[in-house]
């Protein structure tokens, strides 16, 4: 299955015009600056916008086209809002329920329980919305959109409201949502950190229009597109931990560039960096130097043999390159300087050696 | 102090008035408060100007009005007579429609409030939570809304309790039947019995008062606005 959409909504001084085709499961990340319809796109799937002349189609399911509108409340989605907002004079365990009772008991795929154990929210279920902080909110509100058993369920900036602390605290949650459940996840958000973890595809939104979809680390080293140039560039690497060194304390993650050093002292590292999962690690693209040889005396454990794709002049003083590592896309920052004296140019062979990389899931 | 037997029958009159002009007013004024809070319409403030006039006319005004329409000769007289009823004026079904003009502001205000309040959040919440329209106003819009339900029914209530000028008009001065309390006051007063005007007066300042500190005491948290 999957999803189709069109939209075209005119607002005067905002227009959404997308036609897109969402995969049929795991995350599916939209991304985009703040205005560029991210919310509306949303909306408009849920039925909280209506447009002429839009056309959504989920599964075999057509929600709507020129012809037909299904009333949002008979639409299977699960939608979670950037506040929580609860129902304020229910409690936990009826704000969840709330949904499922209006679902036709064959429809009812997700126990109850399984939601409420999926979200950690066993000891809170008599308490009142007031009652409970931002993110254990948020939390409630993802299981009651879940415990609908939707058939997708939208999620716009559901991290927005809370701090760092209680984002760290509701993260792990949505990983294990993307692993037991098998219904497909749109996730709205402005942050690359969020969308880094937890997407699969992505969808890149700007001013109500679709730059590009795609694999999250395509997208994020595309130098076509504007993410690969940002100040704050990034590589995204997918790999499989396949050997541990306790004595240093590292863990050895395989790609088809060859093999990462990962220091295990993270947070979320102790626990992701089991032998043979697979993890994605990020890379900046500040912390990635480009060499002609191999250095032999260096502190830096993480040197791969790399192939210059393509480089593009930042400003005065750098330039962003492309490099191919395996099969895998990453993205450096120099300065162009550096880049002229190496004289860097498409299709050289090089080495790049990589500072420092982060665990993201 | 004791109420004489008459003055009982005038309190419970205008008990029983009160009592039935909220309950139809709550019936009426929840969708009309509804559609008002949420219409884009845009000529909806020449509706909520109508609505308000109650709150800003004479009583006698709107007395000589409903008087003038509910009367024989007015159309809803009329209409009555064809039908083979009573007209409305001078009986107690005609100060209920007197006392439901006269108090409609206060029942549909703060219930409109109440619901602007709301916004539309919690029902698009409802509406991806598979509820229809109707099932979204009943499981959330009302419930969210109960302490505008609270101040509408005392405020309409204390009101009604409260009207004098409307029901000179229209519902004449006749004993056991549309004689209230507020009414028997103003007879105690012309003929000089003043300790069973201060009987009357007192009870009716006693039950005013506890009600709207029911209103406030509920409201503490909440913030309605009152007309």
């Amino acid at each position: 299955m999957s999803i189709e959409a069109r939209f075209q909504i005119d607002r005067g001084d905002f227009c959404l015009d997308v036609d897109v085709r969402f995969p049929g499961r795991g995350v599916s990340a939209v991304f985009g600056p703040s205005g560029s319809g991210k919310t509306t796109l949303l909306r408009a799937m849920a039925g909280l916008e209506k447009a002429a002349g839009s056309y959504l189609k989920v599964g075999d399911q057509v929600w709507q086209d020129e012809t037909c509108f299904i009333a949002p409340h008979r639409r299977a989605v699960g939608y979670v809002f950037q506040e929580p907002s609860l129902f304020e004079h229910l409690d936990v365990r009826r704000n969840i329920a709330y949904g499922r009772k209006r679902v036709a008991p064959e429809a009812r795929k997700v126990s109850l329980e399984h939601v409420i154990d999926l979200l950690g929210l066993g000891r809170l279920l008599a308490r009142y919305p007031r009652q409970l902080s931002g993110g254990e909110q948020q939390r409630v509100a993802i299981a009651r959109a879940l415990a609908t058993s939707p058939a997708v369920l939208l999620m716009d900036e559901p991290l927005a409201s809370l701090d760092e602390a209680r984002k760290d605290e509701i993260l792990p949650y949505f990983e294990s949502l993307h692993r037991e459940l098998d219904i497909p996840m749109l996730y709205v958000s402005h942050s690359k950190d969020e969308v880094m973890r937890l997407g699969d595809h992505m969808v890149l939104l700007d001013k109500g229009r679709v730059l590009a979809t795609g694999g999250v680390a395509e997208v994020f080293s595309s130098m076509d597109l504007p993410l690969a140039h940002a100040p704050d560039a990034r590589s995204v690497i997918e790999g499989v931990v396949v050997a541990q060194d306790e004595e240093f304390g590292l863990s050895y993650v395989e790609f088809s560039g060859g093999r990462f050093a990962v220091a295990n002292n993270g947070l979320v590292a102790d626990e992701s960096l089991v032998l043979g999962s697979t993890v994605r690690l990020l890379v900046r693209a500040s912390d990635i130097s480009v060499t002609l040889e191999r250095a032999s005396n260096t502190s830096v454990m993480n040197v791969f043999a790399a192939t210059v794709a393509e480089l593009a002049r930042e400003g005065a003083a750098h330039v962003t390159v492309s490099l191919s590592v395996g099969a895998v896309a990453m993205i450096a920052r120099i300065t162009r300087k550096s880049a002229t004296v190496l004289g860097l140019e498409p299709g050289m062979r090089v080495f790049v050696q990589i500072k420092s990389v982060a665990l993201l899931r | 102090m004791m109420l004489n037997e008459q003055d009982m029958v005038a309190l419970a009159i205008s008990l029983k008035l009160a009592a039935i002009t909220v309950l139809l007013l709550l019936l009426v004024g929840t969708p009309l408060a509804w559609w008002l809070a949420r219409t884009r319409w845009r000529f909806k403030f020449l509706l909520e100007a109508v609505f308000a006039l109650p709150l800003v006319l004479p009583p006698t005004v709107l007395g000589f009005y409903l008087l003038v329409v509910l009367g024989p000769r007015g159309a809803v007289g009329k209409a009555a007579e064809a039908m083979g009823a009573q007209p409305l004026a001078f009986t107690f079904a005609g100060l209920v429609v007197g006392s439901m003009v006269y108090s409609l502001p206060f029942v549909v205000q703060p219930l409109q409030a109440a619901f602007s309040a709301l916004g539309r959040r919690p029902l698009e919440v409802a509406a991806t939570l598979r509820a229809s329209p109707l099932d979204r106003f009943l499981t959330v819009g009302v419930p969210l809304a109960r302490s505008g339900f609270l101040t509408a029914t005392v405020l309409g209530f204390a009101h009604t309790l409260g009207e004098f000028g409307v029901v000179l008009m229209i519902g004449g001065n006749i004993p056991g039947r549309t004689k209230v309390a507020s009414i028997a006051i103003y007879d105690h007063v012309e003929s000089l019995q003043y300790a069973n005007a201060h009987a009357l007066a007192g009870v009716m300042l006693l039950l005013s008062f506890l009600m709207l500190v029911v209103v406030y005491a509920a409201n503490g948290r909440l913030n309605t606005v009152n007309p």
